[in-house]
């Protein structure tokens, strides 16, 4: 597979901090990569060095084919960013802003306005269009800032926590818009705070910490690591919690573990929807009335407390 | 070539944009000169006296240096305001020549520099300014006015690269403002200074820029001191002037080059 961003041994130091010491990543071409970590993991400073913007201590990283360090303007013909700060100017509307951004990646003058109509009409702002952009929404700015990283259909984007500081319903129309520009082939490398917001976007997910990649692989893979799933079982009656706890030691894999509230356990299953099946029948046998029967995957906030080793914070 | 031009009009016209929605910022470059022109040139006018002439035609040579100083805080706000918000990093990951984005904003502000020069001699001459040196002669006072400003530019753009902190540049901007009206002789001769002050206000290059601007228009002179300076001043002014763009220009664009969100 062709890999449209590839960076290897970066590291970056600051007057007072180490900010990188030595991310590796590797995106194929058409996929998505979530950079997931807390503040001030490094993700900010990876994004600023493969868009070109900031120049890595050492290390090398090539982006759709091209060095950051020796062919940086090659690289900024290639890629779209959309930074922490929906970089808009505040001061033009929507359209002005768009066809700016058009002229300045050499459309022509019909072109750039051409492709400011075809995008606010794609992330929908054409009512908007002819609007200072500071009388915009937030999800308005996020929607136009993404409009702006494709006004050059580059085939790899940056997008800098995309919907940090948006409400759900933003949030979701973003998300379908990213969704929609990955379905055409752009490479997207994200990142973000937000666990759901990885498990929906990306295709494989880099976990940060510290200035290194810690953990690496798809969504599937890294809640893997953590642990296998786990079944919920709550009972209606409190004093069958021991019944069928111990009907259910036959087809757990470790010893059942009770939860607050004296009504509910959880016992980890091996893999495979046969086990569920076999657990459900070993509790009908027993007689126990069920309140409540779930299949619980870890979640990704599981992986990531497990591997940042915060788990008691 | 051909695409750095297009660039940079396409940039300049983004500004003009910003102009026409925020009028308000030609007051910021012209109310303190248009002030100087109405306090000094009128109401004390008959009250400060200058050898060989009208008070008003020695001030009004300061008062163009001094829309110059005023927009040295303009842009360097502007500046430091565009890091803040991601714009500049937008326009930093375009394969648009960075040269381009500066020149366009001290081009840019250049214009707003002249709307100011323009209205402050329109006042003054409202008031009774007639520069008298012929119409090749006037120009020439003011496209030094003009060069002046924007070298000037390039310097607040440096300076907004270098502080950063929009809070800090707009006390900057004052002091910028009132230690360069008043330690040169844009609008008091240098006769009364201490001596020591005296050779500092003289080597200011803006005291070069009054000094050549009312050769130019015919306005009275400070009395000279036998320094290369004081006996031509136009060549001094034009020799610092470089000198500095020497300086800043290199430095501006290496600064906004290597420019990092703090």
């Amino acid at each position: 597979m062709n890999a449209a961003i590839e960076a290897e041994g970066l590291r970056k130091s600051y007057s007072d901090h180490h900010a990188l010491n030595g991310v590796n990543l590797s995106v194929a071409a058409g996929t998505v990569l979530g950079v997931l970590g807390p503040n001030g993991a490094g993700k900010t400073t990876t994004v600023r060095i493969l868009a070109t913007l900031a120049r890595p201590d050492s290390g090398r990283a090539v982006v759709a084919g091209h060095d950051v360090l020796r062919e940086p303007r090659e690289v900024r013909r290639r890629i779209g960013l959309a930074g922490q700060y929906a970089a808009v100017d505040e001061q033009l509307t929507g359209r002005e802003n768009l066809v700016l951004l058009g002229t300045l990646l050499r459309l022509g003058k019909q072109g750039a306005r051409d492709r400011a109509a075809e995008l606010l009409a794609r992330f929908e702002l054409t009512d908007a269009a002819d609007r200072l952009t500071r009388t915009y929404s937030g999800g308005m700015r996020r929607r136009l800032d993404l409009a702006a990283c494709l006004v050059s259909s580059p085939p790899v984007v940056f997008l800098d926590e995309p919907t940090t500081g948006l409400d759900p319903s933003s949030r979701a129309t973003l998300w379908r818009m990213i969704r929609d520009q990955v379905a055409s082939g752009v490479t997207v490398l994200l990142t973000t705070q937000y666990l759901e917001e990885a498990d929906v976007l990306a295709d494989r997910i880099a976990v940060v910490d510290h200035g290194v990649v810690i953990a690496e692989g798809t969504p599937d893979e890294l809640k893997r690591k953590v642990g296998a799933e786990w079944l919920e079982v709550t009972v209606a009656h409190g004093r069958d919690l021991s019944a069928a706890a111990s009907a259910l030691s036959c087809v757990a894999a470790m010893p059942p573990r009770e939860a607050a509230g004296g009504k509910s356990f959880s016992v980890r299953l091996p893999d495979g929807m046969g086990a569920v099946a076999t657990a459900a029948t070993a509790l009908e046998t027993a007689g126990i009335e069920i309140a409540g029967f779930a299949l619980r995957r870890p979640s990704l906030d599981d992986v990531f407390l497990h591997l940042t080793g915060q788990e008691h914070s | 070539m051909n695409g750095v031009l297009v660039d940079t009009t396409a940039l300049i016209g983004r500004h003009l944009l910003h102009l026409r929605r925020t009028p308000t910022r030609i007051l910021g470059v012209t109310l303190t000169p248009l002030t100087m022109v109405l306090v000094l040139g009128y109401m004390l006018n008959k009250a400060i006296s200058v050898r060989g002439g009208d008070y008003l035609g020695y001030m009004m040579a300061g008062v163009g240096a001094q829309v110059a100083l005023a927009c040295v805080g303009s842009i360097a706000i502007g500046t430091a305001t565009s890091l803040r918000n991601g714009l500049v990093d937008r326009f930093r990951s375009l394969p648009t020549s960075r040269g381009a984005i500066l020149v366009a904003h001290t081009v840019s502000d250049l214009g707003l520099a002249a709307i100011g020069i323009c209205i402050a001699s329109i006042v003054g001459a409202l008031l009774g300014w007639r520069p008298d040196t012929g119409v090749l002669s006037i120009a020439a006072g003011f496209g030094l006015l003009l060069l002046f400003t924007y070298v000037m530019l390039w310097f607040g753009l440096l300076l907004g690269l270098s502080v950063r902190s929009p809070e800090a540049l707009g006390a900057l901007s004052g002091l910028v403002l009132v230690c360069g009206s008043f330690l040169s002789n844009a609008f008091v001769p240098l006769d009364g200074l201490p001596g020591w002050l005296r050779v500092v206000a003289e080597w200011n290059p803006i005291s070069a820029v009054s000094s050549a601007c009312r050769q130019l228009w015919g306005g009275p002179m400070s009395a000279s001191t036998g320094s290369v300076v004081s006996e031509h001043p136009l060549p001094a002014a034009l020799v610092m002037l470089a000198v500095i763009a020497a300086v800043t220009v290199p430095l501006s664009c290496r600064a906004y080059h290597a420019a990092e969100p703090r």
